[in-house]
């Protein structure tokens, strides 16, 4: 049994809506997973009961070899970054993260040594001192994040604690975060809807989607090997383009193009995905592409255009290519680098 | 800088309600400070008259009632344990009961709370036969207990704080869960220190609630020595019909004063708070 295990969880709200289904899913000591997904698809439900502030309905959670169901959350030695911290605004900094030690009935010195090395940790020493209400979002969090560091605990949980700072902070936050885990060791879940983040933070990411772990993997796994329709257009950004097409004898006709010999038995009516930076202008062109917008990054340009068909496109080019609105581009797939859904399904057929 | 007349205006309007506030007053304290005798020839004065701290000592020590017992200190101090009980009890219970109602989600909640909130149109003018009967049963006439138990239930406290705590985001309650807070703690080390302003607000108004009873000390003690100022306001304009030579006017004044002290002190104490609730939010 791993560290931390999910069998078969389910959670039902009273008003009868199913926000987990029959979810199973292990995380191992030190690791750091992420769920991943769009809002409302139940993962901060999945967090939450984990941290048990959501009641199970069904199913079991197992924590460090202990099964977790009705034990308190007080009693669980977990820790949660909230996603606007939840810092106690009416203590200072010192307080908030010596508030857990002092319920645990810890004696003065001990609260005060580990306060004082997660501040230095987290370089909050200097503000110790102040109110939250004094201190800017970065701080915020770090507190927040101390607050989850000083009790010792055995599993972090992060509730998309870094939605609400601004976006050159985000990223510096993301590094830290990764960083003091690796630091720390603690085996962490970390809940965003930024597939950036999860792509960056995770050792395994689960992929969720109305209640349902469509794919788990490593965030290469998962970025090359899309499972299913929602997953590839999930990860990645900018997000996957999907063509309708449909296959007979192992030959993809799409609107405007073939593709022969195709890795699949799979015979009908399917979506044909093809990541916008898998593409590269060749003369024995595929897809035919009218530029409608680019947008330069820099490093890249993207490429917004439309097919024959006025589907809306987009391809991915090095920045140091001139592309001019208006034109027209030759498109190949490189190294045949495209995904197959069951139109139907959503499943993975290649 | 330039004067706008729109200020003059507000100026203006606003030093007329300063002074239809204070001239009563001030006119009451100069007034108390002559001999009646002045004032039922003269009217009443508006400069300071040299019979001050006659007019107040005797006021303060001079027995009264039929007992010839009770002084007006001894009223005041009823009067002061009275508010502080009620103002006190009230803020406790309805700060509680409010907790119970915001925080522990059991269905009846809202039917209680609206049953809470009704008896605010049940004030205890109203159900005061009933509820001097319960007393009486339980022997609690003349007792300091009496006078405050039927006063300490608030809807109108209830239904503030209330307000108040659904206000507090959940991940407070949350984070505090998880900080291994349990029910009592975190209504001890959050919404306690949270709602201080709230608490100093509340026990104001409450006070000068308790401290204005009026009906219910009247019907509640027939020992003179539970007496309440405000009873007391009224045996001292009585008395001078009953009684022998002129009314003592300078002396009414001088109760008057007096009378208004205690609740300007819990003001002036508690005000700093009570701003800090206005102005700032602390969340």
């Amino acid at each position: 049994m791993s560290f931390l295990d999910l069998k078969n969880v389910t959670k039902i709200y009273p008003n009868g809506t199913k926000a987990v289904h029959e979810t199973s899913l292990s995380v191992e000591e030190g690791e750091f997973m992420v769920f991943v997904g769009p809002s409302g698809c139940g993962k901060s439900t999945l967090l939450r009961m984990v941290a048990g502030l959501e009641d199970i309905t069904e199913g079991d959670i197992n924590l460090d070899g202990k099964l977790i169901n009705e034990v308190d959350p007080s009693e669980r030695d977990v820790a949660m970054v909230f996603q606007n911290y939840a810092l106690y605004p009416h203590m200072n900094v010192y307080n908030n993260l010596a508030y857990g030690l002092k319920n645990r009935g810890i004696d003065k010195e001990t609260i005060e040594q580990k306060v004082n090395d997660a501040a230095k940790l987290l370089q909050i020493s200097d503000y110790l001192q102040r109110k939250p209400s004094m201190l800017s979002g970065g701080q915020r969090q770090r507190v927040a994040m101390g607050r989850a560091i000083v009790r010792n605990p055995k599993i972090f949980l992060f509730d998309e604690p870094l939605s609400n700072l601004d976006a050159k902070l985000r990223i510096q936050m993301r590094l830290e975060i990764k960083k003091l885990q690796q630091k720390v060791g603690v085996t962490s879940i970390f809940v965003t809807h930024d597939q950036v983040e999860a792509m960056t933070l995770a050792d395994r990411l689960a992929v969720i989607n109305n209640g349902i772990i469509e794919q788990l993997g490593t965030p290469i796994e998962i970025y090359d090997n899309p499972k299913s329709l929602f997953v590839a257009g999930f990860i990645g950004s900018p997000q996957m383009n999907f063509l309708d097409g449909n296959i007979k004898n192992k030959t993809l006709s799409a609107e405007g193009f073939e593709i022969k010999d195709i890795d699949s038995d799979f015979e009908g009516e399917v979506k044909l995905g093809i990541r916008p930076e898998h593409l590269s202008q060749s003369e024995n062109s595929l897809i035919n592409l009218k530029v409608d917008l680019v947008e330069q990054l820099g490093s890249d340009n993207l490429v917004y255009g439309q097919l024959k068909d006025k589907k809306d496109f987009c391809y991915r080019c090095p920045g140091n290519l001139t592309i001019e609105k208006g034109a027209d581009l030759s498109l190949n797939i490189e190294n045949n680098k495209y995904y197959i859904f069951d139109k139907s399904t959503g499943k993975r057929v290649n | 800088m330039k004067i706008k007349p729109l200020q003059i205006i507000a100026h203006i309007i606003l030093i007329l309600g300063v002074l239809l506030m204070v001239v009563p007053i001030w006119i009451s304290f100069a007034s108390s400070s002559h001999d009646s005798v002045t004032i039922l020839t003269e009217g009443m004065k508006f400069h300071i008259g040299d019979q001050l701290a006659r007019n107040y000592n005797e006021v303060l020590n001079e027995k009264g009632g039929w007992s010839e017992e009770v002084t007006a200190a001894k009223m005041f101090i009823n009067s002061f344990i009275m508010a502080l009980g009620i103002a006190t009890l009230k803020v406790v219970i309805s700060a509680m009961s409010a907790y119970a109602l915001v925080y522990y989600r059991f269905k009846l909640a809202v039917p209680i709370f609206w049953l809470i909130f009704i008896t605010l149109l049940v004030p205890l003018e109203v159900r005061i036969f009933p509820s001097y009967k319960i007393v009486s049963d339980l022997g609690l006439t003349n007792s300091y207990t009496g006078l405050i138990l039927p006063l300490v239930a608030s809807a109108t406290a209830t239904f503030f704080f209330r307000q108040f705590y659904k206000t507090i985001p959940d991940e407070l309650l949350e984070s505090a869960k998880l900080d291994g807070a349990n029910a009592w703690s975190f209504f001890i080390d959050f919404l306690v220190p949270l709602s201080k302003t709230m608490i100093a607000a509340m026990f104001i108004f409450m006070f000068v609630y308790g401290y204005s009873q009026y009906l219910w000390p009247l019907i509640m003690t027939t020992a003179e020595e539970y007496w309440t100022v405000v009873m007391g306001m009224k045996i001292i304009y009585t008395e001078s019909y009953e009684g022998v030579a002129l009314p003592r006017t300078a002396e009414r004044f001088a109760y008057i004063i007096l009378s208004m002290i205690p609740p300007v002190l819990v003001v002036v104490f508690l005000q700093k708070w009570f701003i800090k609730g206005l102005i700032q939010t602390e969340k």
